[in-house]
């Protein structure tokens, strides 16, 4: 069975290696994606429409808000589904594995967490701050902010990390990234314009249509990064402990 | 030259730690290589240019989906029984 598998796997490969005789020169400006006019009409207005520097914020942020608002809806149902198929299910009992052991939470370890814990916390803010200038944005930002908090559990145990982050709290935090993502749209739909077509917000702030791209792009990135680090943080906490929310990993 | 020769050893690090990931009875040690996959993926990014998927994939792919492997693994049986 494994040999008659191989063959399908062989005559694909081989046809892989053949195809990818046909791509174009490594950053050749001839290869279709550099010539196509959509990309060069992204590096060409994105600059004067939006004044965001970071191209594939704005793209991602802006001129494809749609899709990226809809990742953040498959992100926040992913944690939705985890939640749902572990909350009432497996053994409610603990059964203590054999590997385990009941052990203090280590001195070293733990003091080293809490030096590190505010840095990651901090450049997790910059990275979703400082999306449109450098590269980040909120996928990467919520992220790093969610990974903080089970660095957490990990070091100390789950319990503590729930005392700082209730996992109430990541349903509500969830909802509430998509919300203010949609709100952004819909409040720039209201305004006059389509569906998170934020020039319009202009019409409501004092800053000129590009600076009001620029800015809602900050609130739909915050509103990404809520949804990530409320769901990261879910999904770890659910997992790690089959759903009971006590001794995990 | 350099470049080429940076290259060409990532990718053949890659195909390593690929294979090493499937062959790998141990899940955890499967999730480990996989992480480090994950990362020189990551580097392969960055020198390519494309700075913000390198850094999604050192966050997401290296760090959180390796922390989430782990923790399932926890709850299951850590070696792989094909």
């Amino acid at each position: 069975m494994k040999l008659l598998s191989f063959i399908p796997v062989l005559v694909v490969g081989v046809l892989l290696l053949y195809a990818a005789k046909d791509f174009p020169e490594w950053g050749s400006p001839d290869a279709p994606a550099s010539k196509s006019p959509v990309s060069s009409h992204f590096i060409a207005n994105t600059g004067v429409d939006t004044e965001v520097p970071n191209m594939v914020t704005a793209v991602l942020a802006d001129y494809r808000g749609f899709d990226t608002m809809f990742e953040t809806v498959v992100v926040f149902i992913a944690g939705m589904a985890v939640l749902a198929i572990l909350k009432n299910s497996g053994r409610k009992k603990l059964v203590k594995r054999e590997f385990e052991v009941d052990a203090e939470p280590d001195l070293i370890v733990t003091n080293t967490v809490r030096l590190l814990v505010p840095v990651i916390q901090i450049f997790a803010f910059y990275v979703l701050a400082h999306g449109h200038v450098s590269p980040g944005g909120g996928f990467q930002g919520g992220v790093l902010m969610g990974a903080s908090f089970i660095l957490v559990a990990l070091s100390w145990d789950l319990e503590t990390a729930l005392i700082r982050f209730p996992l109430n709290w990541t349903t509500i935090l969830g909802g509430l990234g998509i919300f203010l993502y949609a709100g952004i749209g819909l409040l720039s739909m209201f305004l006059g314009g389509e569906f998170l077509d934020y020039s319009e917000l202009a019409n409501i702030f004092p800053v000129s249509r590009e600076m009001a791209r620029y800015h809602a792009m900050l609130g739909v990135e915050i509103g990404v990064g809520l949804t990530v680090t409320a769901i990261m943080f879910s999904l770890y906490a659910n997992l790690s402990t089959e759903g009971r929310l006590q001794r995990g990993l | 030259m350099g470049l080429a020769l940076f290259n060409t050893f990532i990718l053949l690090l890659l195909v390593v730690a690929a294979l090493l990931a499937l062959r790998v009875k141990d899940l955890l040690t499967a999730s480990v290589v996989f992480a480090v996959y994950s990362f020189l993926m990551c580097l392969l990014w960055a020198e390519m240019g494309a700075v913000d998927v390198a850094f999604t994939e050192a966050t997401v792919g290296a760090g959180i989906s390796t922390v989430v492997l782990i923790a399932t693994i926890f709850n299951l049986k850590r070696k792989s029984s094909d």
